[in-house]
Order: structure tokens, then C-alpha cells, then sequence
């Protein structure tokens, strides 16, 4: 009888997420196939490709439908940079549960990688050129700065790691905050950065920013996005793979008790590391695709209140889960711009018609109201249910 | 009795909170495969001596000896690593994770494979029918999905990483089973029914292979039906080769368990013996019971 009810009361609840992984494999792979297909196809939304239709009702989600709206494939691109930043984020936040609240030092960290050795105008170019005897319009391919910026990061990550991992909770985000803004303080007064006026020509995959770009242009951003876009989904699969790995265990072991973890054999300080590395070195890849597709950076874009957007996006979508990290990151990036272009607001006095001028405000506003209605976040991390049921029952019963 | 060999050595081993001796010089060996009662009044410092002895704490002057190496200030996870595994007094699992992950975080402490390996599933290996996912399905496209995976994984090789996994799931399940909590694999810690998570943490203990095996008061909030189905538990891990230390207030229990008894009073070894011996030790007795007034 109860266990009749239980299974009754099981079906009723049954979540999206049990539906999905209910799914067969097979079934699984092609949704996702779809999707991707679908993410792709995002900034030809409401066109069909190749035709002059369009699909009714999709066009209106975009971004540059209204007078004065943003450029939807730019708003795409910075969505998906955003992402890349809320998964890194949620490696070392939602997953390995250390508050970081420096990140944005890992994005400058990548951004300034990419601009100083591969821009024609960084001081550092110069000064490599002038002592090692080097052709006057070198600098370094862009395919290298990636792994230059992936380097560098881990290695800032370790470093600021190293002395620091020792510390919890609280203390460990007041250090994070303070090399955050450490990062940017050396950014704008030494003189080898650039300085306050930053870097301009910062290259792209076609080299320096110039008017014969063929893809990668200032004035067509869609290829921006898709790159973009790929690089979110690697560092998805990449994040996937740790999660659901000895190390994924035990970040959430270190969240969950450290002291039990560790009595276990977690080597916490290892697993630690191991997560601010990761963390930013995809912090480093959203700056160096930021820095890139702007091709202009300077250190005011990197202040402490990025960082405190970046925690915000973690947390309103949901620590911990990548889908939620990433919807956080979505909703906080798309929603202002949105709105800007609705034209909705227009009953508010002038200088509240835009909502991404007061889009800090926003985000407290949706931080306490998330942090009231649902602390786990839009999208809570649920473990995964592993599919046991009838191999448990094979297990030999032991004497 | 007297061949079998030491396999943990509390050599006089102090521990001191400031002015509180929590621990005053004490010294006992632990056999290879018995049970070892440690039992004394609340605050007697068990608790403490386990702690000492898991590296929670740094003994203050002593050293504990385990298995022919001094492991008394090293990091807990290396004393784990050198074979002792502990439970809680007071459970301490890691509440968000499943059941079964948190017995696959005991396993990981054998385990080698760190984040490049995870990452891109270097190195591999061919050619074992083992290490290759199981086909399962009756038929349908499920089948052909996972056949197709089987020969992909014949194909390109199974990574370390992988073998590790399918073995931890193999081993931590059947370990949940050993417990007696295998139907609780896939919900949440935090969800299980104490009993069960006072199981979970022994599983969990048990799935970092150790030769030493330290329960902290198991049978807490047990009632007498489970504290039989506990002893006979505690029999079977011992029957398979493990040695246990056991902390337990229940007199019963440690009685019909242990092999031998220590008992501690105020951080004091006050007695160490056979179970008899030591419940008419006029000590123990006083430890627990009190000293009449002499006067």
C-alpha cells in the first residue's frame, strides 16, 4: 500500500531532469545534436537561411528589433564570453565551493596575454623586437597567444593559489578580492601594459583588426560568436569530463566537508589548485576572445564590480550546475540589452528608461529576490542518478 | 596470540589543548585482525585518540606507529593513504553528493588518474574485454546505440581514467551491499535514514582499503534489533582481513564484539584486557560507577 503511494507520488515529481536522463542514449545525443544546430543557427533568428521568409514570433526575441536596440550578433557574442566566464567560475564557486571574488583578474589576465604579445602596438612587442633582433612587424600569431593566455592564467591561478588555498570561506574571498584588484592596478600604472590608455590593435584569428577581414570584422560579428561558440562548448565537454571524475568527486567532497574529505585520502590542497587552475584558464579564454573581438582594452573595463557580475550570474542561475552557471550568465547579459530595445519602460522617468544603464541595480534586485525564493539558484545542481537498478541486483552476495 | 603481529603502536601519546591534558602518555598496540574495544566515560578522550591518531590533531609528545612506519604528524591523507580509515561520531557525510559518490570519493584514494588524465583520457589501453561498457539492452535502437559505443571503445581503447571508474563502481557497489544499503545508491546523502547513514560511512571508510578501520561510535541512536545487525557487520569486516578500533558505549555491543578492551578514564589508559577481565577490573568499574564514599 505505502509503497504504492510512493511510486504514485514518485511519477508526479518526476523533473526535467529525471525525464532526460531517463532518455536512452541515442535519444540524448540527438537532442543535444539539435540543440547545437539550434545555437548555431542563433544569429539568423526568425530567417530562415538562404530565403527572404521569416519564422513568426522568433524575430521578436532579438535584440536590434526596436529602435535602438544593440547588435544581436555582438549581444550573442558577449552572451557566449559570459558563458565561458560563468563555467569557469562555477568550477571553482559551484563545484570545488571556494569563493572567488577576483575572477575578473584571470579575464584581464587573458586579455592583456593576447594584446600584449600579439598586438603591433603593445610595448611589450616593441621590446622584444627591439632586443632580440626580430622583424619589424612581428608579434606573436594568435593561435599562439591562446595557449600563451591558457599558461599564463593557470600559472597566476597556482600562484595566487599556492599561499592562498591555505585560507577559507570569507578570508579566501577577501584575498580573491584583493588580486583582483591588484590585476588592474598593475594594468593601469606600469608603463609596460600599456597604462591607463591600454592597447589598441589587438588581433583576432585573421591577424590585426583591418578592413579586409573577411569573417572576423568589426562591422560582422556573427563569426565572433560562433567562435565563441565553440569554445563554450569544448570547455563544456572538457568541464563535463571533470565533473564526472575523480576530481569533480572530490571538489564537491572539499565543498561538502573538507576535514571528512580529507580523512578519506582527498588531498584537498591539490584538488584545490588543480580548480583555481582550471578556473582560470577558462577565465583566461573568455578575456583573450573579449580582448580580441573588441580589439581595444584598457584597465577600467576589468574593475571589481565585473567580478561581483560574475559571481552574480553563478549564483542567481545556480552554483555548481553548468546549465544553470550558464543560464545565470545568459540572463543577466541578454535581459538588459532586451529590455533596452522593448521600449517598455517609457511610463519611467527618462533616466530609468534604459535598463542597462541601471542594470547593477537589476542584479541586486535579482540576486535577493532569487536569494528569497530559491537559494539554490534557478537551476539547482542535482547529482546525477547513475543507471544501477538492475545491476545491483547481480552483485554476488558476499560471506 | 602471541605471533600475531602489531599493527598500530600508541606509544605514549600526549595531547594537550593548552593547560587541558585531553591525552596523558597513552600507550597500547592493536593486533592484526582483532577487534579493539576502546571504550571509557564521556570525555575520557576516545574521540581524541582517534583524532591523534587520523592526524586531525598533532600529537603534543608520543608518536603512533602504524604498520612499521610513524605516522603520528603527517597529513590525514596520507595516513589514509598508508591504510587507516575512520567514521564520525557525529556522520559526516558529504550531504549533497549521492550515496554512491560518496563511497566512489573513498575509492578515489587508490585511485592515480588527476585532471590531465581525466581531461583527455591518456593513457589508454586495448584488447580488455573488461574494461569495455556493457551492452545491455534487450534490442531497439538503445542496443544499437550502446553496441556502437562498445566497438567505439574497442576501437579507440579505453582510457585509465575510464577503467577506474567502471572499477570503482563495481567495487563501491559492491561494497554498499557488504552495508546492507545498495538500494540507497543513487539518492541523496542528506535523504538517507540515519541508520543508513551511519552505514554509508562505514562503506565509505571500507572503500579506501584500509588494514585499519576506526568506527566512532557506530551504534549511536541504534536500537537493539540494529545493534546486532551492526555487530554482525563489524564480524564480516573482520572476516575480511580488516582490523577494527572501536569506540562504543554500549556495553553489550563492545562485549560481544571485541576481542580486546581498552579503557581510558579522563585521558588515562586505566585498563586493557580481555572482555571479562576488564568489566570486573575494580578501575573500570569505578570509572563508570563511581567510588563509594570511604567515609
Amino acid at each position: 500500500m505505502t509503497a504504492n503511494e510512493n511510486t504514485v507520488t514518485k511519477k508526479k515529481k518526476r523533473s526535467f531532469a529525471d525525464r532526460w536522463n531517463g532518455l536512452p542514449g541515442w535519444s540524448r545525443f540527438f537532442w543535444i545534436m539539435g540543440g547545437v544546430i539550434f545555437l548555431f543557427y542563433l544569429p539568423e533568428l526568425g530567417n530562415i537561411p538562404g530565403t527572404n521568409l521569416e519564422i513568426p514570433g522568433l524575430g521578436f526575441l532579438r535584440t536590434d528589433v526596436g529602435v535602438g536596440g544593440s547588435d544581436w550578433d555582438s549581444i550573442l557574442f558577449r552572451c557566449a564570453v559570459f558563458v565561458l566566464i560563468a563555467l569557469g567560475l562555477n568550477v571553482v564557486v559551484g563545484l570545488a565551493g571556494l569563493l572567488d571574488l577576483g575572477y575578473v583578474g584571470f579575464f584581464a589576465i587573458g586579455a592583456y596575454s593576447v594584446a600584449l604579445f600579439g598586438s603591433q602596438q603593445s610595448p611589450v612587442v616593441k621590446l622584444l623586437r627591439a632586443n632580440f633582433d626580430l622583424a619589424p612587424d612581428w608579434a606573436l600569431a594568435w593561435s599562439w597567444c591562446i595557449l600563451l593566455a591558457i599558461v599564463l592564467t593557470m600559472f597566476s591561478g597556482v600562484l595566487l593559489g599556492w599561499p592562498t588555498l591555505r585560507l577559507r570561506g570569507d578570508y579566501l574571498a577577501i584575498v580573491t578580492l584583493g588580486f583582483g584588484e591588484i590585476i588592474r592596478i598593475i594594468a593601469r600604472n606600469s608603463t609596460i601594459t600599456g597604462g591607463p590608455d591600454g592597447i589598441t590593435a589587438i588581433p583576432g584569428p585573421e591577424g590585426a583588426p583591418n578592413a579586409q577581414n573577411k569573417y572576423f570584422s568589426i562591422l560582422d560579428q556573427k563569426w565572433w560568436y560562433w567562435l565563441a561558440l565553440v569554445a563554450v562548448l569544448v570547455v563544456i565537454l572538457a568541464v563535463r569530463r571533470l565533473e564526472n571524475s575523480r576530481v569533480g568527486r572530490s571538489w564537491l567532497a572539499i565543498r561538502e566537508d573538507e576535514d571528512a574529505a580529507a580523512v578519506m585520502g582527498v588531498h584537498g590542497f591539490k584538488f584545490k589548485l588543480w580548480a583555481f587552475a582550471i578556473g582560470a584558464a577558462i577565465g583566461g579564454l573568455s578575456g583573450l576572445l573579449f580582448a580580441s573581438q573588441q580589439a581595444f582594452i584598457d584597465p577600467s573595463q576589468f574593475n571589481v564590480n565585473l567580478s561581483i557580475l560574475f559571481v552574480a550570474m553563478v549564483v542567481v542561475g545556480g552554483a555548481g550546475n553548468m546549465a544553470g552557471a550558464a543560464l545565470g550568465a545568459i540572463l543577466l547579459t541578454y535581459l538588459p540589452e532586451r529590455l533596452r530595445s522593448l521600449g517598455a519602460l517609457e511610463f519611467l522617468p527618462e533616466r530609468f528608461q534604459d535598463p542597462a544603464e541601471f542594470r547593477y541595480l537589476l542584479f541586486g534586485l535579482a540576486m535577493v529576490v532569487v536569494m528569497i525564493l530559491r537559494p539554490q539558484g534557478l537551476l539547482p545542481s542535482k547529482r546525477r542518478a547513475r543507471e544501477l537498478k538492475d545491476r545491483a541486483q547481480e552483485v554476488p552476495v558476499n560471506g | 596470540m602471541a605471533e600475531r603481529s602489531v599493527l598500530l603502536k600508541v606509544d605514549n601519546v600526549t595531547l594537550k589543548f593548552g593547560g587541558v591534558v585531553a591525552l596523558d602518555s597513552v600507550s597500547f598496540d592493536l593486533y592484526q585482525g582483532e577487534i579493539l574495544g576502546l571504550i571509557g566515560p564521556n570525555g575520557a578522550g576516545k574521540t581524541t585518540c582517534f583524532n591523534a591518531m587520523t592526524g586531525v590533531y598533532r600529537p603534543t609528545s608520543g608518536q603512533v606507529v602504524f604498520d612499521g612506519q610513524t605516522v603520528s604528524g603527517k597529513k590525514p591523507y596520507e595516513i589514509n593513504h598508508s591504510g587507516i580509515a575512520r567514521t564520525f561520531q557525529n556522520i559526516r557525510l558529504f550531504p549533497e553528493m549521492t550515496a554512491l559518490e560518496n563511497v566512489l570519493v573513498g575509492t578515489d584514494s587508490r585511485h592515480k588518474v588527476s585532471a590531465p588524465g581525466a581531461l583527455f583520457g591518456l593513457p589508454r589501453r586495448w584488447g580488455h574485454e573488461e574494461d569495455l561498457p556493457e551492452v545491455r539492452a534487450k534490442g531497439g535502437p538503445d542496443r544499437s546505440w550502446q553496441e556502437f559505443k562498445r566497438s567505439a571503445a574497442k576501437f579507440f581503447g579505453v582510457s585509465r581514467h575510464m577503467q577506474e571508474e567502471r572499477a570503482a563502481e563495481r567495487k563501491a557497489l559492491e561494497l554498499m551491499h557488504f552495508c546492507g544499503i545498495e538500494r540507497a545508491a543513487n539518492e541523496q546523502a542528506r535523504n538517507l535514514p540515519y541508520g543508513s547513514q551511519r552505514r554509508l560511512e562505514i562503506a565509505r571508510a571500507l572503500a579506501t582499503e584500509p588494514k585499519l578501520l576506526c568506527l566512532d561510535e557506530p551504534a549511536a541512536g541504534f536500537n537493539p534489533a540494529e545493534k546486532v545487525e551492526l555487530m554482525d557487520l563489524i564480524k564480516k569486516i573482520r572476516d575480511t582481513g580488516v582490523t577494527v578500533l572501536l569506540i562504543e558505549h554500549d556495553m553489550r555491543l563492545v562485549m560481544g564484539v571485541t576481542d580486546r578492551i581498552v579503557v581510558l578514564e579522563f585521558g588515562r589508559k586505566i585498563a586493557d584486557g580481555a572482555p571479562a577481565e576488564v568489566r570486573d577490573n575494580p578501575k573500570v568499574i569505578a570509572a563508570y560507577l563511581g567510588v563509594p564514599d570511604a567515609a
